[in-house]
């Protein structure tokens, strides 16, 4: 496989495994803190409706005095808000009425499917409202000049580069700060955390508002960096494989973000095979590959974490996220016979993956422990 | 003191019976369409006219209240199967993919061989159950297995079901239909369709078999043995395996029971309704909608037949609403998403209205599940 | 009995006066006094649901009281929170450990009052853990307690998550130590080297408030002794001016029977034989290991031990709960090592379980259906698929009558009954199935007098009409009052089965402590009786 096509995958990758990432990260800190979010795939919904009326009406607003840069800021700023407060909901209804949480988020979703159709059909589509555009890609100085590196990460529009920060953030917030430690105590214990005046509740309620925003950025993404126009259902499950690449990375960010690439780099996979110059078993090796590095990538982090579930030899993890890089670079070097595969179900591997760490077939996944239950002070 | 008045608190689980809880519902009906009339007043229409425009859609001719029934059918049985998995215990938000692999094993029986009616009929339904079991009893096992969660099982086969019988019936996929040039399947014979209650119209059958259903169903729960095990199982699993009950058999059962019911939904709407064949788009949110009729309905059979009513009208009045008021039909997914809450939250109706809280609590709780093993 | 007032005490670390708390249907404080001297050893004595920990919660804000004050140091204060409590000294060991197991010791320690370095960025500054083990390490020095600041709470043991919660309480500069039941979980051993912390603690001039309800504890301990029953305070008193008789007598509110009435023991047959068990707990550590006993036909065995010994997973072996790995059962003439649990009750196995809210009941189940749990699906109660309704209804007014279960009506969801009569509908149940042998573990645990009695007769009456009883209790006195034999088990293992006459609380202790019996101390300690 040559090295330009192979860069240009890993860039698709990287661009759609973006709002995957970012919906898992909204993920990630409600599921810290205790709250299961099934709303995810709402809350993005809102945010890319959300973002592209608020860029198209600031736009118009201005009469187009302003450079588009900045209607386009202001949509972003409008997702973030609306999908922020749609998690808001979320955190009422499941934190203030102790609501289930699945059905809280069954709420969000079908309120989310509600008000954008209804939007669309009762302003979007009568005005034909298009859209400013989306943002430019900005390269990075001196970091894009470097080789296979710089094409891949550095080459992106913003939000690709605001999703890397805020999973890099994350990742060392949740373990190394204050907010980190007692989102962590709340979603695993959080009576010991209210013995210690941690308001178990608030900081529930804070974690659930900032996911929304974060989700809110996964769907502005769709709109702001991507088709540049608000579609009905637009975000077509991504919430639910941003939760599944939550699951198959353990709960923590750079675990979400490396499954995330793993989808974005079978969805980008699926659409080169679709062009038909990709060797079909070359593609499937290359994807098996990437897929067993992620999951020894993860059980690396874990490791070194020391959490808990993880209880195999650092051979055995190192082990296998050498067996899977090694799979990569055969697929990437060798050449391949042409093998007729049903390869069309590739799509499916987020969903197949998902169902096998929690069974635990690969890799056992283990929810924060006090996910899913309201907090009750007695 | 603290051990008892802790453990009084304890059963918020599902088997907490509303039975006779008709206010809140009523209420939480009401206030839906209330906070829906004001996205109405700031689209400009008038939610009175609409409203009027919906009941009138719903009920105001033979032929709205024709489809009312038709709509409510595969809402009855979804949201049975949402409800009798919840008295087991189990969240089946996979209801949407099973009556997907229902209408598909309906479907293909349907056309690919010609038989008998008695036959055919029988079978064809008896495969959507099957279809709609199998796609159940799968994350079942998994969650009788290791303990994975059925919610997030569940939401990944109904993507795989999605995207399977998408390929099924796209391009040269197996079950296209010769000829077409959208993705359909051809239509099922004739002898495997539902009969026609009142002739020239399009009332099926398949109504009779989901009322019939709901009785089954409460049969089932509690005048059999092996009711009063899945309750059991869903009330408390640990006094349950105590009791001898074998606990992951039972979650397989309950789960296939549930699925057996969407996929019957499914496979009566492929055999009821022209054109009588499976396309994409087919039904799509029913599984999630059945979430909000189930628990509307109070996770009790008769409840559940009365909020699929309400929700089928909805459906069946929406479309006049629109043709008058200009309204778009997705208002209607609003209040259903509206009622929902308001039901599932009903404190909130109960501070809005003032009416005092009973003293069991009824919410319904499944997070208490969320991937624990035992 | 009241005399707390005449105590020359020159100040009170803490003091609470009239304090009141209401719960849904019970009074858990009665105007409650209580007083703290600096220094001291303050114990809180009472039975399970006395009030004592709720007292506690209300002192640490965890409750807010309906009514009463609290003062520290002589002034009055309000504790709305534990950072409240926290801010004025006070620091809580909870019996259930308040620890995040996969975090670290110094994590936990720090939760809440996180020490951080670098830019202060509120909420977002980063923690310093490398700070925090320092300070640990010199608390362990100063109080000579061993803790390893970097482990993780989950790879711990029990005592050692002990001492984390104490060196927490320290950490966060507490002057007052509450201690809610901290020896339920020790060994009477590990308890006096327990009581050496405490002492060690009061010496450096912190005050103790012991909750517990174990009367030789508070006598060796305790400078003061404060007993509640009922959520009132019923007496204060010293240790040199009380016995452990006349503080028994405080706490139920009358002399306690110690012997039940009970004519000897006449053993048949062999019922339950078991041979060599071994069987893991659910971190599959072994925890059963190489258990052999009989129980026979009219007889008790008690099975005494500290909680946590591998009795829960004998008794889930013995009932097809859980795996055994090794070793043999046998219930009358079947083998049952690897039956499920359906094969156990239809051999003959009745079962009072440790936990009635885990495992013994369905409490959203009216009572009519929890007396059916373990026989549903036979006749009369199952006639083919379905169930009968009268027969079912049938037994529940015959069962409730015969066994004394106060309900309104056998509609009433047993979730709503008291304690007392939740354990008689369980009781009921089981010993009206009329199997051979009976298991009853823990079964008057957090039960009020009346009820113990009551369920103490029952079980001995089973024994007299000839049923093989099983008693598994962490009460030594309930095993000495109905034992006919005791086994005492210590980390998986029985190390003696002894006559009930050849028993002694002091013999059992050591045993219970893991001290194996030499052939000449065991004798030793038989012959001096009472």
């Amino acid at each position: 496989m040559d090295t330009v096509f192979f860069v240009g995958l890993l860039s698709l990758a990287l661009i759609k495994a973006t709002p995957l990432a970012l919906g898992a990260m909204c993920g990630l800190l409600c599921e810290r803190s205790g709250v299961i979010n099934i709303g995810i795939e709402g809350m993005m919904l809102v945010g890319a409706m959300t973002s592209f009326l608020g860029s198209v009406i600031f736009n118009d607003i201005t009469g187009g005095t302003l450079p588009k840069t900045v209607s386009l800021l202001v949509g972003l700023l409008v997702a973030m808000l609306s999908a922020g407060f749609i998690a808001l909901l979320h955190a009422w209804l499941s934190i203030q009425y102790k609501v289930d949480q699945i059905i809280s988020g069954t709420v969000i979703n079908l309120l989310a499917v509600g008000i954008t159709n209804f939007t669309a059909n009762a302003y979007i589509d009568p005005n034909h409202l298009s859209g400013v555009g989306v943002f430019t890609e900005v390269e990075i100085p001196i970091l894009s000049q470097i080789p296979i590196i710089g094409p891949i990460l550095f080459q992106h529009q913003p939000l690709v580069y605001v999703m890397l920060i805020l999973v890099g953030f994350l990742q060392y917030a949740l373990f190394n700060t204050r907010w980190g430690l007692r989102t962590r105590a709340v979603g695993e214990h959080p009576r010991a955390a209210d013995t210690v005046g941690i308001n178990v509740n608030r900081t529930r309620y804070i974690n659930v508002t900032l996911g929304g925003v974060l989700a809110g950025i996964g769907g502005a993404f769709l709109v702001l960096e991507s088709v540049g126009r608000f579609q009905k259902l637009m975000t077509t499950g991504r919430g639910f494989i941003a939760l599944a690449a939550l699951i198959f990375g353990k709960w923590t960010s750079v675990g979400a973000l490396l499954s995330g690439l793993l989808f974005g780099f079978s969805e980008a996979l699926g659409v080169r095979l679709q062009l038909g110059d990709v060797n079909e078993l070359q593609a499937l090796i290359l994807l098996g590959g990437i897929g067993v590095a992620v999951l020894g990538a993860v059980w690396v982090i874990l490791k070194a974490r020391r959490r808990q579930e993880d209880k195999r030899s650092m051979p055995l993890v190192v082990g296998t996220l050498v067996v899977g890089l090694a799979m990569v670079a055969t697929a990437l070097l060798a050449t391949f016979p042409e093998v007729e595969i049903p390869i069309q179900f590739l799509g499916l591997l987020p969903y197949i993956l998902t169902i096998l760490v929690l069974t635990g077939f690969v890799g056992r996944a283990i929810p924060p422990a006090a996910i899913g239950r309201p907090y009750e002070k007695q | 003191m603290s051990e008892d008045s802790e453990a009084i608190q304890q059963p918020r689980n599902l088997a907490a019976v509303i039975v006779g809880r008709i206010s809140i519902p009523l209420l939480a009906i009401f206030t839906a369409l209330l906070v829906a009339s004001l996205a109405m007043l700031a689209s400009g229409t008038n939610p009175i006219k609409a409203y009027l425009a919906l009941g009138e859609g719903a009920f105001g001719t033979q032929k709205a209240v024709i489809e009312t029934l038709i709509k409510a059918t595969p809402f009855i049985l979804g949201g049975l199967g949402i409800a009798l998995a919840f008295r087991g215990g189990l969240f089946n938000i996979g209801v949407e993919g099973q009556l997907f692999v229902g209408s598909a094993f309906a479907v293909i029986i349907g056309y690919s061989i010609e038989l008998p009616a008695f036959i055919h009929l029988p079978l064809a339904l008896l495969g959507g159950m099957f279809g709609g079991a199998i796609w159940a009893a799968i994350p079942g096992y998994f969650k009788a297995r290791s303990g994975a969660h059925e919610v997030i099982t569940t939401i990944m086969l109904n993507f795989i079901a999605l995207r399977v019988i998408n390929w099924a019936i796209g391009v040269n996929g197996p079950m296209r239909a010769p000829r077409t040039v959208v993705p359909e399947t051809p239509a099922v014979f004739e002898s495997a369709r539902l009969p026609i209650l009142i002739p020239d119209t399009r009332l099926h059958a398949g109504v009779i078999i989901a009322v019939f259903a709901a009785l089954v169903v409460y049969w089932f729960l509690w005048r059999t043995v092996a009711g009063f095990e899945l309750r059991t199982v869903g009330a408390n699993p640990s006094a349950a395996r105590y009791a001898g009950i074998n606990v992951e058999f039972n979650i397989v059962r309950t789960m296939a029971l549930s699925g057996a019911l969407a996929g019957l939904g499914g496979g009566i709407q492929v055999l009821g309704l022209a054109p009588y064949n499976f396309t994409t788009g087919f039904n799509v949110g029913l599984g999630f909608d059945s979430i909000a009729v189930a628990v509307l309905g109070g996770i009790h059979p008769f409840g559940v037949t009365m909020s699929a009513l309400l929700f089928g009208a909805m459906d069946s009045g929406a479309r006049l609403m629109q043709l008058r008021t200009k309204v778009p039909i997705d208002i209607i997914t609003i209040v259903q998403g509206l009622i929902l809450t308001f039901v599932a939250a009903n404190q909130i109706i109960r501070s809005i209205y003032r009416i005092r809280a009973r003293g069991e609590e009824d919410q319904i709780s499944l997070g208490r599940l969320w991937g624990g093993g035992s | 009995m009241k005399s707390s007032d005449q105590d020359p005490l020159e100040s009170l670390a803490l003091q609470v006066s009239g304090i009141s708390k209401r719960f849904p249907g019970v009074l858990a404080n009665d105007k409650v006094d209580f007083s703290l001297a600096r220094g001291e050893i303050h114990a809180l004595l009472g039975e399970n649901g006395a009030g004592k920990t709720t007292l506690m919660n209300v002192v640490y804000g965890l409750y807010k009281p309906d009514e009463g004050e609290i003062f520290i140091n002589g002034n009055q204060v309000e504790i709305r929170d534990p950072n409240d409590a926290l801010a004025q000294g006070i620091g809580m060991v909870h019996q259930h450990f308040m620890l995040v197991p996969v975090m670290t010791v110094a994590e936990n320690l720090m939760l809440g009052h996180e020490v951080t370095r670098g830019l202060k960025l509120g909420l977002l500054s980063r923690v310093d853990r490398q700070k925090v083990s320092e300070e640990i390490e010199a608390l362990v020095e100063l109080y000579g307690m061993e803790v390893n600041p970097e482990a993780y709470v989950h790879e711990l043991s029990v005592g050692e998550q002990q001492r984390v919660e104490i060196i927490k309480a320290l950490y966060r500069g507490a002057d007052v130590l509450i201690l809610d039941e901290p020896t339920a979980v020790l060994t009477p051993q590990e308890t006096e080297d327990f009581f050496e912390v405490m002492r060690s603690l009061v010496k450096q001039g912190k005050s103790i408030i012991f909750i517990t309800h174990k009367l030789k504890e508070v006598l060796a301990i305790a400078d003061r002794i404060t007993v509640l029953r009922d959520g009132a305070v019923v007496g204060m008193t010293k240790p040199a001016e009380t016995s452990e008789k006349e503080l028994a007598a405080m706490m139920v509110g009358r002399e306690v029977l110690l012997r039940v009435e009970k004519k000897p023991a006449q053993p048949g047959e062999d019922v339950l034989k078991v041979q060599n068990l071994h069987v893991l707990d659910r971190r599959d550590q072994p925890a059963v290991r190489g258990v052999s006993f009989i129980v026979r036909e009219g007889e008790i065995l008690g099975i005494a031990g500290v909680q946590g010994n591998g009795q829960a997973e004998l008794v889930e072996a013995l009932t097809g709960l859980t795996k055994v790995i090794e070793g043999s059962i046998h219930l009358k003439d079947s083998d049952v090592t690897h039956a499920r649990p359906r094969a156990f009750t239809e051999t003959g196995a009745a079962h009072v379980p440790e936990d009635r809210h885990k495992h013994g009941l369905v409490l959203s189940y009216a009572v009519d259906e929890n007396l059916i749990l373990q026989t549903y699906y036979l006749a009369p109660f199952a006639s083919g698929l379905n169930i009968n309704p009268r027969a079912v209804d049938e037994n529940a007014r015959r069962l409730i009558s015969e066994y004394d279960v106060r309900t309104p009506s056998i509609k009433t969801l047993v979730g709503s009954l008291s304690g007392g009569n939740q354990q008689k509908v369980i009781v009921a149940r089981e010993l009206s199935r009329d199997a051979p042998l009976l298991i009853a573990n823990q079964p008057t645990r957090g039960l009020d007098v009346g009820s113990i009695e009551y369920i103490h007769r029952r079980i001995i009456e089973k024994r007299d009409e000839g049923v093989a009883v099983l008693l598994v209790s962490s009460e030594l006195d309930e095993i000495l009052s109905l034992s006919d034999r005791i086994a005492v088990i210590y980390s998986g293992e029985i190390l003696a089965i002894i006559p009930v006459e050849e028993a002694t609380k002091e013999r059992l202790g050591l045993l219970m402590a893991g001290v194996r019996e030499t052939q000449e101390s065991s004798q030793a300690a038989a012959t001096p009786m009472e």
